[in-house]
C-alpha cells in the first residue's frame, strides 16, 4: 500500500506547521505519536502513529500453554491487570467447561473492581494534572499504592500482576490481605469525595473540560467506543450487566451514563463507577463471609497446578503437573469469545483452539485501540491544549493499543 | 440470554439471504455463520439496519490463517445487538491468491482500525479502505506475520520440536 499520507504542507508560502506529539512526549502518557498540522494553536488535520511498543502477543500466544498466557495479558492495559488476567482464566475456563467456586467469583470480583478503581484513580488524576491541578492526583495516588499493596499481599506482584489461575487463585487471600482490603473500602470513599470536591464544581477545571470533545452516541456506537466513553456519551453498554460473568449477576450496582459524552462526562462517570466498584466490593465482601474460607480453586487438577510438596510426594500430582506444564491437557476443540468489562471498555478475548498445547489463534479486542482510532478525526479543529486533555480523558494506555 | 434466540435471528437471515449464508454452528451459544466475499457488505447491512435484530456494534474484526485449506485465510466478524444483547460471528474465507475483502468502513467508522490491524497481520487487502497502511508493525516489512508460515522463532532450532514431546 502507499506509505504514511504526505499531508504535511511543505509550501514555504504556508501560514501552517507541523507538529509532532510524541513519540515521547509528556502529555502522551505512553509511547505514540500524532502528526498534528497546525494553524497557530488550532489543530488542522492529523496521523496517528501507534506500534511503538507491538510485541506480538497474539503470535507469541500461538507457542504458548494456556497458563503462560497470563502474563502476556497482564502487559496489555497495565494499569489494571488483573481484569486481564481475569478475563483470560475465564476464557479459559468456558473453553475448558469449567465452573468456579462461588467464592472464587466473589475474590475475582473484588480484584477486578479494585483493579477498576486503581484504573479509574489514574486516569481521572492525570485529568487533573493536564488541566493544571496536581493536588487530586497526588491525593489519589496514595490510594492506588494501597490497592498495589493489597496485589502484592494475594499474588506477590504489584503491576503486571499474574494473578489468580486457570479456575481461581494461586493462593488463598490471607488476614492482612482481607484486612488491608476492608480498610481500603472504609477510607477510600472519604478520598473520592474529597477529590470531587476539589474538581466538580471547580470553575477552572469545568471550563477546561464541559464541552471540550463531545461525542454523540450515534458516532460512539459507529466507531464501537465502549466502556466509560461509550457510557458517557449516553449508552449503557456495560458487559458486566449485559453478559455476566464471575456472578456478577447477585450483585447490585448502577450503570453511571453521561449526557454528551464531553470530557467532563467522562471524568463524571469514572468517578461514579469508582463508587459502585466500592459498593460491589462491599457486597462481595459480606458475601464471601458466608462461603467455605478454604475454598480458593476449583476442582480441574488438569488445569490447575497443584502444590509443589505434593508434585514431588505424591504420584497424581506429579502426572497432572507434567501434563500442565508440558501442555498435555486435551481441551475441546472449538472457538471462544469472552469479554469482559475492563477499565477501558470490553475486553475481549477471541481464542481459537484446535486441541494442541496451545491457542491455535488468540485475537484480543483491546478496548483502547479501537477507542484510539477517533482521535485523529475528532482533533480536528480543536485547540491543542483541549487534545491534550481529550487524550488524557480517552485513557489510552499504550500497552493495550499495540498488544 | 438475549431477548431473541439464534433460531430467530437465523430465521431472518435465511428468510433474507437463502442458502448463500450457512450456519458453522454454536460454539458457546455464539451463532456463527459463513458467507461469501460478494455477500459480505450487504449481509453485515442486513444485520445492522433490520429493524429487529440491530446488530448496530461492530465488535471486532480480525482474521485466521488455516494453510491447508484451499480457501486459506478466515477473515471473522463479530457483531453485537445491544438491544437484543445477542452476538454474532459472520466468517468469510478466501483464497491465498486472492485476499481481496470489500471494506466494512461504510458501515461503521471503527472498522478502520481493525480492518488496517487484519491487513498488517495476515494482508487481506480490504477494497475500497480510505487508508490501508500497516498499523502496528514497520511500515517497510514485507510479510504478513500472523500467517502460519512465519515462525516466532528461529526455524533451524530444533529443542523445541513437537516430536520431542511425543507429538
Amino acid at each position: 500500500m502507499q506509505n504514511h499520507p504526505v499531508f504535511f504542507d511543505n509550501d514555504p508560502q504556508s501560514e501552517l506547521s507541523t507538529l509532532n506529539l510524541g513519540p515521547t512526549h509528556p502529555a502522551t502518557h505512553g509511547v505514540f505519536q500524532n502528526v498534528l498540522q497546525m494553524d497557530g494553536e488550532r489543530i488542522v488535520s492529523g496521523v496517528s502513529t501507534i506500534g511503538y511498543i507491538h510485541r506480538a502477543f497474539e503470535k507469541i500466544a500461538e507457542h504458548r500453554p494456556f497458563y503462560q498466557i497470563t502474563p502476556l495479558t497482564d502487559r496489555l492495559n497495565y494499569c489494571s491487570s488483573p481484569i486481564n488476567n481475569m478475563g483470560w482464566h475465564m476464557t479459559v475456563e468456558k473453553l475448558a467447561g469449567i465452573t468456579t467456586p462461588k467464592r472464587v467469583d466473589y475474590m475475582r470480583v473484588i480484584i477486578m473492581e479494585l483493579a477498576r478503581i486503581a484504573d479509574h484513580i489514574i486516569c481521572n488524576g492525570v485529568l487533573g494534572v493536564d488541566t493544571g491541578a496536581f493536588t487530586g492526583f497526588l491525593y489519589m495516588m496514595e490510594y492506588r499504592e494501597e490497592i498495589y499493596e493489597i496485589y502484592e499481599e494475594i499474588c506477590g506482584s504489584r503491576l503486571t500482576t499474574n494473578i489468580g489461575r486457570i479456575g481461581g487463585f494461586e493462593r488463598n487471600f490471607n488476614t492482612i490481605a482481607f484486612n488491608k482490603i476492608r480498610k481500603f473500602v472504609k477510607a477510600f470513599p472519604a478520598v473520592l469525595k474529597e477529590f470531587e470536591n476539589l474538581f466538580n464544581r471547580n470553575r477552572i477545571f469545568i471550563d477546561r473540560t464541559k464541552g471540550v470533545a463531545p461525542v454523540t452516541a450515534e458516532t460512539a456506537l459507529s466507531y464501537s467506543w465502549s466502556g466509560p466513553l461509550l457510557r458517557a456519551a449516553g449508552v449503557d453498554y456495560d458487559v458486566r450487566a449485559m453478559e455476566p460473568y464471575s456472578s456478577y449477576e447477585e450483585f447490585d450496582f448502577e450503570i453511571p451514563v453521561g449526557e454528551n459524552g464531553d470530557v467532563y462526562s467522562r471524568f463524571l462517570v469514572r468517578n461514579e463507577e469508582m463508587k459502585q466498584s466500592l459498593r460491589i466490593i462491599e457486597q462481595a465482601l459480606n458475601k464471601i463471609e458466608k462461603e467455605p474460607a478454604d475454598i480458593f480453586h476449583a476442582n480441574v487438577p488438569e488445569f490447575y497446578l497443584p502444590p509443589k510438596e505434593e508434585v514431588y510426594n505424591n504420584m497424581e500430582a506429579l502426572i497432572y503437573h507434567f501434563k500442565i506444564v508440558m501442555g498435555e491437557v486435551e481441551t475441546p476443540v472449538t472457538e471462544v469469545y469472552h469479554a469482559v468489562e475492563g477499565a477501558n471498555g470490553e475486553l475481549g478475548f477471541y481464542l481459537v483452539n484446535d486441541g494442541g498445547r496451545s491457542p491455535y489463534r488468540l485475537h484480543f479486542r483491546r478496548p483502547s485501540f479501537i477507542n484510539y482510532q477517533m482521535y485523529a478525526p475528532m482533533s480536528q479543529g480543536m485547540l491543542l491544549s483541549d487534545a491534550i486533555i481529550n487524550m488524557s480523558s480517552l485513557n489510552v494506555i499504550a500497552g493495550e493499543l499495540d498488544a | 440470554m438475549g431477548k431473541i434466540t439464534n433460531q430467530e435471528v437465523l430465521d431472518k437471515i435465511a428468510a433474507a439471504f437463502g442458502d448463500v449464508v450457512s450456519v458453522t454452528g454454536e460454539p458457546h451459544n455464539l451463532l456463527t455463520v459463513e458467507t461469501s466475499r460478494e455477500q459480505i457488505i450487504g449481509l453485515l447491512t442486513f444485520l445492522k439496519n433490520d429493524p429487529t435484530l440491530q446488530f448496530i456494534f461492530l465488535t471486532d474484526i480480525t482474521a485466521i490463517h488455516y494453510p491447508e485449506q484451499e480457501k486459506s485465510i478466515g477473515i471473522i466478524y463479530h457483531l453485537h445487538s445491544l438491544v437484543n444483547n445477542v452476538r454474532i460471528r459472520i466468517k468469510v474465507f478466501v483464497a491465498d491468491g486472492d485476499v481481496h475483502m470489500p471494506t466494512a468502513t461504510v458501515l461503521w467508522d471503527g472498522a478502520n482500525w481493525m480492518e488496517r490491524e487484519t491487513y498488517d497481520f495476515f494482508g487481506v487487502v480490504f477494497d475500497g479502505h480510505p487508508d490501508l497502511r500497516r498499523i502496528l508493525n514497520v511500515d517497510d516489512m514485507t510479510v504478513f506475520p500472523m500467517r502460519k508460515e512465519y515462525p516466532l522463532e528461529d526455524p533451524n532450532r530444533v529443542d523445541k520440536k513437537d516430536y520431542f514431546f511425543g507429538r
